[in-house]
């Protein structure tokens, strides 16, 4: 386990105040804090060798080429992937996700064929697909979850059939904190001949993540959720078939050859990133790698647990808070969802605030899952390598306060 | 300022506690459905036209508490008025939300909703609470378009 003090050290936004209180950031699952070391990365870039890349032919391209090519290899370790060339940069998770959509999907997915996702999954990882089977013709298919919000396996595999092109869930529940079977599901997907798409935004920075290991087919992750600068998402995927789709969007850098009359694309992984990337971000996103690295995948889900069972344990105590997904730590992750007697849950963030206590509130970009639980929205704490338990203890206080200000109103 | 006496002030919590005109209409003249994506809120609003006059205003709602207490405030300060009159409410009641500057003071009549003004602080909940409001204008809008079909009758 590492040094949690240390560790609070390297984050220097946690010294802040909110409101005169001092901050207690409990919202990592809509993004992490950063590190002074990715902080620090990025003005050097900018101080010292911004440059385009992959053309110039002088030394600042060459050292951001360099490095932006580093941080390539270094998610690809992380990810335990075969090739570097497999990992496409792309703007966010979202962004992946409408790619292998729009490209493969459109490719596969042909009338009458199947999409097979979760009712868990973040809008992200929804619409795209509910709009390419209504372009498509095909039907989206609904993996049913149990009562605590895991996926039921035996239903699914009725239901993966080989009507099924693609599944495609997330590794972890943004809302219900959920770890999903994707080995499992990968064996379902793999046995009628459909690929397997995961949503790795939320899992992939807290869960040792092998893509091998998985044996899914592409994997979509984003780098703000994982210590690293915004705008920068990754898109892993099988080389066979990254190699057989067609472009995504086309323009400068992903290109081989342009004349008049045509163009060939450039090779793997560059076909797919079209004009000048997020050269600083990506740079700078290899320390958020790093940083992790040297803490230690295992620690780091290890100190979630350890909060994550401290917290549950908590909540239960204050009697009447609801709490959704799996109540055992070591089946979810460092995401826990809860509602507050019949309070509205952003009358809790609200309140919460008031103690210097950032947390997120609302349906968390899961409409139809709120509707399944039937609820309006949630309040939403979730915890990274920096949060402690003293900032779940004052968390619980705050908690007690606004059901003191706010509660005991008839659900409306 | 701490939430208890500015956000949550007594006002806000007793509308929020014991709405006002909650409820439907059976005959309503119009019922018009108003929705905040960003939090989720839900409200549906019954109005009761009687020639240019706002006879009653009634509404159903899901949602916060600034939500609902702006609805419940609302539907207080309009019901009996003309719909040029509740139109100038309207504006009155938007322009002191989306005001930068210091405080800013209503009619007598409409006191009520000073309270809200401390949510100016929150810009996320400032959509909470309009929703109603505007709600109330698509309401109003649509009502007079059934009263015309039906005169047109």
């Amino acid at each position: 386990m590492f040094d949690i003090q240390k560790v609070r050290k390297d984050f220097p936004i946690l010294d802040r105040q909110v409101g005169g209180k001092k901050l207690i950031y409990l919202d990592s699952a809509a993004t992490s804090q950063k590190p002074l070391s990715v902080i620090k990365s990025l003005t050097d870039y900018y101080e010292n060798y911004n440059a385009n890349i992959h053309r110039g032919i002088h030394t600042l391209s060459e050292e951001a080429t360099e490095a932006f090519e580093v941080t390539r290899e270094k998610i690809r370790q992380f990810i335990d992937a075969a090739e570097a060339r497999e990992v496409i940069f792309t703007k966010n998770a979202t962004e992946a996700i409408n790619l292998v959509a729009q490209t493969y999907g459109r490719q596969n997915v042909l009338p009458g064929d199947e999409i097979a996702l979760t009712p868990m999954e973040h809008h992200s990882n929804f619409v795209p697909w509910q709009q390419l089977a209504k372009e498509r013709e095909a039907k989206l298919v609904f993996l049913p979850l149990t009562e605590d919000g895991q996926i039921d396996l035996a239903a699914s595999e009725k239901l993966i059939t080989k009507k099924t092109r693609i599944v495609a869930v997330t590794q972890m529940s943004n809302v219900l904190g959920t770890i999903n079977p994707i080995n499992e599901l990968a064996k379902l997907a793999h046995n009628v001949g459909a690929v397997l798409f995961v949503d790795g935004a939320q899992g992939v920075p807290h869960l040792q993540t092998s893509v091998r290991e998985l044996d899914c087919d592409f994997l979509a992750f984003s780098m703000h959720k994982l210590l690293g600068p915004t705008g920068v998402g990754v898109l892993w995927g099988r080389e066979t078939l990254l190699d057989a789709m067609p472009a995504y969007m086309t323009g400068g850098d992903m290109i081989n050859y342009v004349s008049r009359e045509k163009t060939t694309w450039n090779e793997l992984p560059w076909k797919f990133e079209a004009g000048t990337p997020n050269i600083a971000d990506v740079i700078a996103s290899a320390s958020a790698l790093d940083y992790l690295k040297d803490l230690g995948m295992d620690a780091v889900r290890a100190h979630e647990i350890e909060l994550v069972e401290y917290a549950i344990k908590g909540l239960q105590s204050l009697g009447d808070a609801q709490i959704y997904g799996p109540l055992d730590a070591t089946k979810r992750g460092g995401v826990i969802s809860f509602n507050f007697k019949d309070v509205h849950p952003h009358d809790v963030g609200q309140i919460l605030n008031d103690a210097g206590i950032a947390i997120r509130a609302g349906h968390h970009c899961c409409q139809p899952l709120m509707r399944d639980l039937g609820v309006m929205g949630t309040a939403r704490a979730s915890f990274y390598v920096y949060n402690t338990k003293e900032e779940v203890d004052i968390l619980l206080e705050a908690l007690t306060e606004a059901d003191k200000v706010l509660g005991h109103v008839a659900c409306r | 300022m701490s939430l208890a006496d500015d956000l949550y002030r007594e006002t806000i919590l007793d509308h929020y506690h014991n709405p006002r005109n909650r409820g439907e209409i059976e005959h309503a003249t119009a019922k018009v459905e108003g929705v905040n994506p960003l939090c989720g809120d839900e409200l549906t609003l019954y109005i009761q036209l009687d020639g240019d006059t706002v006879k009653d205003v009634k509404i159903t709602a899901k949602g916060c508490s600034i939500n609902t207490a702006s609805g419940s405030m609302m539907s207080e300060a309009v019901v009996g008025q003309s719909i040029e009159d509740v139109k100038k409410t309207v504006d009155a009641f938007k322009t002191m939300m989306m005001s930068k500057s210091g405080e800013v003071s209503l009619p007598e009549e409409m006191e009520d909703l000073e309270a809200l003004q401390g949510v100016r602080k929150y810009p996320v909940r400032i959509k909470c609470a309009l929703l109603p409001w505007n709600t109330l204008l698509e309401g109003i809008q649509t009502a007079q378009e059934e009263q015309k079909v039906k005169e047109a009758n």
